[in-house]
C-alpha cells in the first residue's frame, strides 16, 4: 500500500441554528484554512460528502464547488454519504500512484429541515419508510434491544458534553437533565444535537506528506463493512460490520491512545467500544463526539480529523477514527492513524 | 444587509409520489397482505425471511420461490415507546415500535404495536395484526394498521340488585340512632354489653332481651389512616377507627373527624358528631364522625 497521511484538518465553529450561510459560504473558510496550512492551492483529487435531502435541493453539492475553485477543471468526485467515505475514496484514488494530494470536505445544515424525517428517506421504500419510522425511533429500537443501563448512558452524555464545552468548535451544552423520553428508552439528551457545520481534510502521499507536515498522521489501516439493511434481519445488540471493519483496519494490532467514535446516540458508543474491542485506557471522543456537535455529513470526517489532529499536534502516537452510515450502525468505516 | 433575516419556505415533493415496481418477491408479499395474509420466503438454507427479500442477507444467494404463510400472531423481541407520535407515524396516539417475530418466521418484522401504555409492553408479548378493512387494503405495509396484544385477560362486569332489610336487631338499633341514642344489648349470662344491639349473644347463644342505652362518648382502641378515597370519605387521608363506647364491651367502627390524621392515637377520648335532628333517618349516616373530646387519654 502507498503511504498516505492526513496533513491538515479544519472545521467550522458548529452552530445549533442556521447562521444564514449558503453551503459554499459555510465551506469556504475551512477550505481556505487547509490551503493556507498546507500551502497547496490545487489538489490531485477532490472529493466531498453531503446529502441533497438536507438542503432539499438536487445536486446541491455542485454549487458547493464554487467554494473550492474548480477552474481550470479539476478531478472531482462526490459521495451522497458522510464525507468520511469521500476520504476513503480519496485514499483509494491516491493508491493509483499518479497524484499525491487530495482535498476532502463534508458539510451539512440539518437546521433547515426535519432531520428525523429526512433520515426516514434512507430506509427501504417498501417495508420501513412507509411506516414513517424516523431516525430517533429506529435508534431507540436498537437501544432497547441492547438494553443499556440508564446510569451508563447518562455518564456518556455528561462526559461528551463536558468535553464539547472544552472544544471551541463544538456546541456549548449543559449537563444532561430531565426525566422525559424522546422515544423510550432514549431521552432527548441521548440524541445528537441538530447542528450546522463543515470540515475539510488534506491527504498527501509519501514524500509530499513529509514535506508539508512536521508529523503526518499516517493512515495505516482503513476499511469499511456493511451489514443487511432491514432491522429485523440483524442482531441489533452488536455491530458485526464495525467489528469486521475494525479487524480489517487492524485496530487491535497496537495500543489505541484515542478513539473518535461516530456515535449519534449515547448507546451507540457502548456498542462501538465492544465492536472495536477498545481497551479501557483508550480515551474516547475527547472532542465531545457527535453528542456535542453533529454537522451531519461532516461528523464522520471530523472524527478522522480529530483523531489525526491528536497525532499532528504530538499528543498521541496511535489513534482510531470511526464513521457510520445507515440506520442503527448499518455501515461502518474504521481508520487507524499512526505517527 | 436587510435588518430582518430573509427566510423562504421551501418544500421538496414528488407530486403523487414515486411509482416503484416491486419485483416478484416483494410484490407477492404485498399482494398477500392485501388479501389479509402474511407470507415469508424460504431461503436455500431453509430459513423463512419475513418480510421476504430477494436475496438471503447473509450469503447473498437468491431465495427459493417457496412462499410460506406465517403468523399472523407473533412475539415482540424488543420495542421502543413513542409518547408523542409524529406526523408521519402510523398511529396518532402513543404506541410502540417493535421487532416482531411472526410464528413460523426466522427474522423479525418492524411494525407498530398499539398497546395501552409502555407498561403493557414486554419481551415475549404476543401480538396479532389489526388489519385495515378489506376495501381499504391496497398492497402496502400499512395494510396492517398496527399489531395489538393477544387477548390474555378480560373484564367480567357483575351487578345484581337486591332489596335488603336490616333484621330485627339492627332495625331496633337504627331506631335508636334515628333518635340520637346508641342502643346496646346486655347478655345477662356473660355480663357483656354488645353494641350495636342484638337479640342473641354471640358468645353463649343466649337470647338477649335487655336493652342498654349507651352514651355517645368512647375511646379509640385502634385506627387506620386511609389514602384511597371512599364514597363516604372522599377526602384523603381519612381515619377510620375502632371506638369502644363507654359501657360497651365491643368496639364499633366509625370515621374520625375534626382532627388531623396524624394526631389520632390509641386511647384518645372521642364523642360522636351527629347530624342535626331534622336530617336524621334510620341510618348510620346520622353519625358524621367521632371527634376528640379533649379529655386525657385513657390507658387501654
Amino acid at each position: 500500500m502507498r503511504e498516505v497521511a492526513v496533513i491538515a484538518f479544519a472545521q467550522t465553529q458548529h452552530t445549533d441554528h442556521d447562521e444564514g450561510l449558503t453551503d459554499f459560504e459555510l465551506i469556504h473558510p475551512v477550505i481556505q484554512e487547509v490551503k493556507e496550512r498546507t500551502g497547496l492551492s490545487r489538489f490531485g483529487f477532490t472529493c466531498s460528502g453531503s446529502c441533497d435531502y438536507l438542503a432539499g435541493a438536487p445536486f446541491s453539492f455542485v454549487s458547493a464547488l464554487d467554494s473550492i475553485g474548480a477552474w481550470p477543471p479539476i478531478s472531482e468526485s462526490h459521495v451522497e454519504m458522510d464525507a468520511a467515505w469521500a476520504l476513503y475514496e480519496a485514499w483509494v484514488r491516491l493508491q493509483h500512484g499518479d497524484v499525491d494530494s487530495a482535498l476532502v470536505y463534508g458539510f451539512g445544515k440539518s437546521s433547515m429541515g426535519d432531520l428525523r424525517e429526512i433520515m426516514t428517506l434512507q430506509l427501504d421504500p417498501y417495508y420501513l419508510a412507509p411506516l414513517g419510522l424516523d431516525q430517533v425511533s429506529f435508534a431507540a429500537l436498537q437501544a432497547s434491544a441492547y438494553g443499556a443501563g440508564r446510569a451508563e448512558l447518562d455518564e456518556i452524555v455528561r462526559r461528551s458534553r463536558a468535553d464539547g464545552r472544552n472544544n471551541p468548535h463544538a456546541l456549548d451544552l449543559g449537563d444532561p437533565a430531565g426525566e422525559e423520553f424522546e422515544v423510550a428508552p432514549l431521552r432527548p439528551y441521548d440524541v445528537a444535537p441538530i447542528t450546522d457545520g463543515a470540515a475539510a481534510i488534506v491527504l498527501a502521499a509519501g514524500d509530499l506528506a513529509r514535506e508539508l507536515a512536521e508529523r503526518p498522521a499516517w493512515i495505516t489501516g482503513i476499511a469499511h463493512r456493511i451489514e443487511p439493511h432491514y432491522l429485523g434481519m440483524r442482531d441489533l445488540t452488536r455491530s458485526p460490520s464495525a467489528e469486521a471493519a475494525g479487524r480489517a483496519a487492524g485496530v487491535g494490532k497496537g495500543p489505541v491512545d484515542v478513539a473518535e467514535l461516530h456515535a449519534q446516540f449515547s448507546h451507540e458508543e457502548l456498542i462501538l467500544r465492544q465492536a472495536l474491542e477498545l481497551p479501557a485506557e483508550t480515551v474516547v471522543n475527547p472532542s465531545g463526539g457527535a453528542l456535542a456537535a453533529n454537522p451531519v455529513m461532516a461528523t464522520g470526517l471530523i472524527r478522522i480529523g480529530e483523531a489525526a489532529s491528536r497525532i499532528l499536534d504530538g499528543g498521541a502516537g496511535r489513534t482510531v477514527a470511526h464513521a457510520t452510515s445507515g440506520p442503527c450502525l448499518q455501515h461502518n468505516l474504521v481508520t487507524v492513524l499512526e505517527a | 444587509m436587510p435588518s430582518e433575516p430573509l427566510v423562504a419556505e421551501h418544500a421538496l415533493e414528488f407530486p403523487g409520489g414515486y411509482t416503484r415496481t416491486t419485483g416478484p418477491v416483494i410484490g407477492r408479499f404485498l399482494t398477500e397482505l392485501r388479501d389479509g395474509r402474511v407470507v415469508g420466503v424460504r431461503t436455500a438454507e431453509g430459513r423463512v425471511l419475513v418480510p421476504p427479500l430477494e436475496y438471503e442477507p447473509e450469503t447473498g444467494e437468491p431465495v427459493t420461490g417457496d412462499f410460506v404463510e406465517v403468523g399472523p400472531a407473533g412475539t415482540v423481541m424488543s420495542w421502543a415507546w413513542v409518547d408523542a407520535p409524529r406526523k408521519g407515524h402510523p398511529l396518532d396516539r402513543p404506541f410502540a415500535w417493535a421487532l416482531i417475530k411472526l410464528d413460523g418466521a426466522d427474522t423479525a418484522l418492524v411494525h407498530a404495536v398499539g398497546a395501552d401504555g409502555a407498561k403493557a409492553m414486554h419481551p415475549g408479548l404476543r401480538v396479532r395484526p389489526r388489519w385495515k378493512p378489506e376495501a381499504d387494503r391496497i398492497g402496502h405495509i400499512t395494510d396492517i394498521s398496527c399489531f395489538v396484544p393477544e387477548v390474555t385477560a378480560m373484564v367480567a362486569p357483575i351487578r345484581m340488585e337486591y332489596r335488603v332489610r336490616p333484621g330485627r336487631s339492627l332495625a331496633r338499633f337504627l331506631e335508636g340512632v334515628r333518635d340520637g341514642v346508641f342502643l346496646g344489648g346486655r347478655c345477662t349470662r356473660c355480663v357483656k354489653v354488645y353494641m350495636p344491639f342484638r337479640t342473641s349473644c354471640p358468645e353463649c347463644g343466649s337470647a338477649i332481651s335487655e336493652e342498654v342505652e349507651l352514651p355517645d362518648t368512647g375511646t379509640v382502641t385502634t385506627f387506620a389512616i386511609n389514602n384511597l378515597p371512599d364514597p363516604r370519605a372522599p377526602e384523603v387521608p381519612f381515619v377510620s377507627a375502632y371506638i369502644l363506647l363507654d359501657g360497651a364491651d365491643v368496639p364499633m367502627i366509625a370515621l374520625m373527624g375534626d382532627v388531623p390524621a396524624h394526631e389520632v392515637r390509641q386511647g384518645m377520648r372521642v364523642r360522636a358528631v351527629w347530624a342535626p335532628p331534622e336530617e336524621r333517618t334510620m341510618s348510620m349516616a346520622n353519625i358524621r364522625w367521632f371527634a376528640p373530646t379533649g379529655e386525657p387519654d385513657v390507658e387501654l
